[in-house]
């Protein structure tokens, strides 16, 4: 079975209320290791060490944040400056990332619409995305298409809901092994996939 | 003398001492323990305790006052007007339909009509002290019946004053007593031969002086006392207090105990609150052990053996009547059938107070003698026989019921205390930015301090203090303990933190503990001791200002800030390591030296250029290795 990490950065979860409902039991997922950023990281001292520990245990990893100025939250960057060495997630000597998986799910305020090309954001998503691309790429590591919240500025208690049950739907298949990711590849959004699109 | 107190004090207490744990350990529970033991050394079996009996009576009915003035102490005026409903309601029916029906039964049998007023008010009022030392002996103050039962015992507390008020109004014309110098002086001396309206008038006055004594004097001299910083002279005020408004309560003929009801209530607001609590609790508890050992022994069990159909048919009708009443009363403020028998039968025997209102009853002449005599040992059987009734309740009927209330669950909304989720102990330099950061979190705290001047200041300032010695577990207890979720341990010495913590994890374990170390040494013996969070004084501090003092010298603040927080890593590490070892004086000495070289050694790498190895990350110098030339 793969085991899935998931880095969880948000620096005011507080005041997200589609982040609290999507996390919450997240960690109960079999297979499933939820990992909190900022909880443990609230002064950006990230520990190298630990950090590099878990990616080794696992073998999809998954960045989750808002998207902020079309970018990852602070301590996500920092998480990745120290983490992702040289000599060790890349160069000649940083075998160690080879082989694994890596997507991001994010949540963002605008819809699908705003996020197409010539749309309110000018780019589209995976535009966004393309530095963190490169990224796992240099590790060596597949990059899988991003798992998109829309829309989260309007979303009610019953889309988040929804959202939430989706969400853990999809990794609740990801531990499983049901979720091929060489399914996910050719996709658009990671949650196109059919498990959250039955044919009817 | 002196030969026979020492003897009668070994007499009380070796009874106490051999027949209460016996008494718990069967689950009767200390008050059945006490009477068992007073009827025991009573005159009608091994009869250590003759004629003096009485006496001791009325001496050891100051536990009784202590209890009523501790009772007072934890009812501020505002949540006993939160609190008026039940007591008003549950209470004023209780009294007034008690007083009735006993009062017409008493009339019917051939009493005159003042005669069995008297009788009716004497009997509806109940025993304070053997239902709420019951109530809390077996954890039930919180259930619904529990708290029902307090507010009916408050009102009766409450209607003491004005029955005693009226009592001499009943005299008719039997005159002012005079019989009077009984040894225990209720309605005493120095009233004698007042018409009955100047007593009233007396009565009232003298209440009103000691609310405002209350008020505006007694906080003035407990600051004075406080001040001096010795403990033994506080409790002795504390005594001094209770006493006094005893003794000015005999003078003017009222019951010492409501007197001290009213000083408690005047003295719920004052932050001494805390500490007069854990002064007077052991005397009180001392007092009423005596209190109960003197009623058992207070039995005349000649007169039960002379009519005992009388007696006991008399007690079985008092319970039953005042039961029944109760039980109406629950059943109309909608209490379930569990908690309305735990109220019912807890509360349907005759109280302390008919003591002192049948001797006032006697000496107003309003009743005979042996009219009195018989009515005594029927109030001594109905409170012997209420831990008997508590138990069939709780062994007997409870079980019958399904659905019994959880205490927790069961708690109404008006309870007394309010929620604290945190226990500031000490507000001293550390404490006050505690307590002020989590005030700016929202996050009230309940705050324990002994200096009396930053008590009063703080107060002024509007913060929740309170004044007391923090590691006392009753203090802790009556602060909240029970409820809170954390307490922060910042008392100025090492010895006071650690021993609050000791009395935390051993009756407190769900709290979590915050404390403030001072040194290596005591950050040791509080991490031996199991607590997780330690803070030392002075090292963030220290470090922060190194942090400072580089950025001065041209540091950069990032990398100063970074290496700040390594610091405190190590340190920590260094500690955990060192306390596990330090027993052994050697290897203490050895690890100190490896600690110390070992942080040189790291602090000296510090100073390289991109040697720091947490940040790596941003080093750029393998990667010129390997791209470099192409």
């Amino acid at each position: 079975m793969p085991k899935v990490l998931i880095l969880f950065a948000h620096p005011a979860l507080e005041r997200s209320r589609v982040n609290q409902v999507l996390i919450q039991g997240v960690g109960d997922i079999p297979n499933v290791h939820f990992h909190d950023l900022y909880q443990h990281y609230p002064d950006f001292y990230v520990d190298v060490q630990h950090e590099q520990e878990l990616l080794l245990m696992h073998d999809i990893i998954i960045w989750q944040h808002p998207l902020y100025w079309y970018s990852v939250p602070p301590l996500l960057k920092q998480w990745i400056d120290l983490t992702l060495e040289h000599g060790w997630a890349y160069g000649s000597k940083g075998v160690y990332l080879k082989g694994k998986r890596v997507l991001n799910v994010i949540t963002a305020g605008g819809g699908h619409a705003a996020y197409e090309a010539g749309g309110y954001n000018g780019f589209t998503m995976h535009d966004f995305l393309r530095p963190l691309e490169q990224t796992a790429k240099l590790c060596g590591m597949e990059y899988l298409p991003p798992y998109l919240i829309h829309g989260t500025h309007r979303i009610d208690q019953a889309g988040a809901e929804k959202a939430r049950k989706d969400y853990h739907t999809f990794l609740r298949a990801l531990g499983a092994g049901e979720v091929d990711p060489e399914e996910l590849k050719p996709l658009y959004y990671a949650n196109d996939h059919r498990i959250l699109n039955p044919v009817k | 003398m002196g030969d026979t107190l020492l003897f009668d004090a070994m007499i009380y207490l070796s009874a106490a001492v051999l027949v209460v744990p016996l008494a718990q350990r069967l689950g009767l529970g200390s008050v059945l323990g006490y009477l068992l033991a007073g009827i025991i050394i009573g005159p009608f079996l091994l009869g250590f305790i003759g004629e003096e009996g009485d006496e001791l009576l009325h001496f050891a009915e100051f536990g009784v006052v202590m209890m009523l003035f501790l009772v007072g102490l934890e009812l501020e005026p505002r949540l006993l007007w939160r609190l008026r409903t039940p007591i008003l309601g549950m209470g004023g029916v209780q009294v007034l339909a008690s007083t009735a029906v006993i009062g017409m039964i008493a009339y019917f049998t051939g009493f005159q009509w003042n005669e069995a007023l008297a009788i009716g008010m004497t009997f509806a009022l109940s025993s304070t002290a053997i239902v709420l030392q019951t109530l809390n002996e077996k954890g039930l103050m919180k259930s619904r019946g529990g708290q029902s039962s307090f507010a009916v015992l408050l009102f009766q507390d409450i209607a003491v004053i004005p029955i005693l008020a009226l009592l001499p109004l009943l005299a008719l014309g039997h005159g002012g007593g005079g019989e009077g110098g009984d040894g225990h002086g209720h309605g005493g001396g120095a009233m004698d031969g007042l018409p009955a309206y100047v007593q009233t008038l007396l009565t009232l006055g003298s209440v009103v002086f000691v609310v405002l004594a209350g008020r505006y004097l007694v906080p003035r001299l407990m600051r004075i006392v406080a001040a001096t910083r010795q403990r033994e002279l506080l409790t002795g005020a504390a005594l001094l207090l209770v006493i006094a408004v005893a003794v000015l309560m005999t003078l003017v003929g009222l019951s010492p105990a409501l007197g001290a009801f009213v000083g408690g209530v005047v003295l719920a607001n004052s932050h001494y609150k805390h500490e007069l609590e854990s002064d007077l609790e052991p005397f009180k508890g001392l007092l009423l052990g005596l209190f109960f050992m003197a009623v058992g022994a207070s039995i005349d069990f000649n007169l039960v053996a002379n009519n005992p159909v009388l007696v006991l048919g008399l007690v079985v009708a008092l319970l039953i009547v005042k039961a029944g009443i109760l039980f109406a009363i629950g059943k109309s403020f909608g209490m379930g059938l569990d908690q309305n028998f735990l109220f019912s039968l807890g509360l349907a025997q005759t109280g302390e107070f008919a003591f002192v209102l049948l001797s006032f009853i006697k000496q107003e002449g309003i009743l005979p003698g042996d009219s009195v005599a018989l009515l005594l040992v029927v109030v001594a059987i109905s409170m012997a026989a209420t831990p008997l009734l508590m138990l069939f309740n709780e062994r007997v009927l409870q079980p019958r019921f399904g659905t019994r209330e959880k205490v927790e669950q069961s708690r109404p909304a008006d309870t007394i205390e309010e929620q604290r989720r945190v226990i500031v102990a000490g507000f001293g330099r550390f404490g006050a930015v505690v307590g002020r950061f989590l005030g700016a979190n929202g996050v009230r705290a309940t705050i324990l301090d002994n200096d009396s001047d930053r008590v009063d200041l703080l107060r002024r300032m509007g913060f929740e203090v309170y004044y007391g010695d923090a590691t006392r577990f009753d203090l802790l207890e009556s602060a909240g303990a029970e409820e809170a979720e954390a307490i922060i341990i910042g008392l100025p010495t090492p010895e006071q933190n650690l021993m609050l913590v000791e009395v935390v994890k051993k009756h407190f374990l769900h709290l979590h503990i915050v404390a403030r170390s001072f040194d290596y040494m005591d950050t040791y013996d509080l991490m031996d001791a199991g607590v997780l969070h330690i803070f030392r004084d002075t090292l963030r501090n220290g470090v922060a200002a190194a942090g400072e003092t580089l950025k001065l010298l041209g540091f950069r603040a990032y990398q100063v800030d970074r290496h700040a927080h390594r610091f405190l890593e190590h340190d920590t590490n260094a500690l955990r390591s060192l306390a596990a070892v330090r027993q052994d004086e050697g290897e203490y000495a050895d690890m100190v030296r490896g600690t110390v070289s070992d942080l040189e050694q790291q602090m000296k790498s510090d100073l390289g250029p991109n040697t720091y190895p947490r940040d790596y990350g941003w080093d750029s110098e393998s990667l010129v290795k390997e791209f470099g030339e192409a």
